[in-house]
């Protein structure tokens, strides 16, 4: 632990931050996230178990997920992102048209006031062990018509099973992807699209075969509902 | 001698047999209930908002006129690979091919061993 600190401190000095605001800045998101949220992992050689006792998503890799003005903004005020839950089997029950979410089940993210908000997002943007996924990535932000591109999501790539593209349309396993493109970084949708399970070995999001091209084709969708929203 | 080799080897193939079981459960826990179900039976918590239905795995006639062949094919390329649905997505990029011979004996175990 000490050790991590040290890099993270590392990290932040060379960044220009104030070493006492990072060390303490990262010993509350440890107090504060590490209990739900994984912080550290190596999913690779973990048992396919975890991703049933999975909490929260994890955060190691925040630093190459997140949009900042997002992550203060969500940390303040923050609401459901997955309509199910991080593992949604564990927050379903029988309904009499079949599973149901067990609201009671999920928990609420707890609030920070804006600078704590602030001081976390800052550090949480530090972690970044996936630098050359993102640097891999080739996506330069685009856009589609968005008839073409509510199809291709739905229709032909099927990725409405499992992802709402509009409040109430699509599937509630995974997260909702109407706000994806203010929550995450462009690259980060366009590498996760293509390959998630270089980013999670135990992800639930199926690794498919779509080329370069049509993985930016759903990734300008995400720009074009996203931008819509307030 | 014969036949204690051949006991060991019974009961080596039915120790392997189970272990997969249990594996094959695990997985259709963690990838497909939510599409066909807790139960199995289709109607898992994404199929309300899908144009077409999950497969019922418990569905002993439906599943039963599919090889294991096939089932290993849809799960590893997806539907579209058997001119079904995109909704089913191929899991061969996630999982290895042991895993998804543990999902189709946890298939067969759905459909077909009923009590």
């Amino acid at each position: 632990m000490k050790h991590l600190f040290s890099l993270i401190a590392a990290a932040m000095l060379a960044a220009g931050a104030p070493l006492t605001a990072i060390a303490d800045t990262a010993g509350d998101v440890q107090q504060q996230c590490g209990t739900c949220h994984a912080l550290k992992h190596n999913y690779a050689t973990s048992a396919i178990q975890e991703r049933a006792e999975r909490k929260a998503p994890p955060l190691d890799y925040a630093g190459n997920k997140f949009q900042r003005a997002w992550l203060v903004s969500w940390l303040q005020n923050p609401v459901r992102i997955r309509p199910a839950g991080v593992f949604p089997s564990a927050h379903l029950k029988e309904g009499p048209d079949g599973d149901a979410i067990d609201a009671a089940s999920l928990a609420k993210h707890p609030a920070v006031p804006a600078a704590q908000a602030e001081a976390m997002a800052d550090y949480l943007l530090t972690l970044k062990p996936f630098d050359s996924l993102i640097k891999a990535e080739t996506y330069q932000p685009g856009t589609i018509a968005e008839r073409m591109g509510k199809m291709n999501f739905g229709k032909f790539k099927g990725c409405d099973g499992c992802h709402q593209d509009a409040s109430n349309s699509g599937g509630v396993s995974g997260p909702e992807l109407y706000t994806a493109w203010k929550r995450l970084q462009p690259a980060f949708i366009s590498s996760y699209i293509a390959n998630p399970v270089a980013w999670d070995p135990h992800t639930m999001m199926p690794k498919g075969d779509a080329n370069a091209d049509a993985v930016h084709k759903l990734a300008n969708y995400l720009k074009v509902i996203g931008e819509k929203q307030p | 001698m014969k036949r204690l080799l051949l006991s060991a080897s019974l009961l080596a193939i039915s120790a392997i047999a189970h272990a997969q079981a249990d594996r094959g459960t695990q997985l259709y826990n963690i990838y497909c209930t939510q599409c066909h179900g807790m139960q199995g039976n289709g109607k898992g918590v994404n199929a309300a908002q899908m144009s077409i239905q999950p497969r019922d795995h418990t569905d002993t006639k439906e599943m039963s006129a599919r090889s294991d062949d096939e089932l290993f094919k849809v799960i590893q390329q997806g539907g579209k690979s058997i001119n079904k649905s995109v909704l089913m997505p191929g899991w061969g990029g996630n999982l290895s091919d042991d895993d998804i011979h543990a999902l189709v004996a946890h298939l067969r175990k759905l459909c077909c061993q009923k009590n």
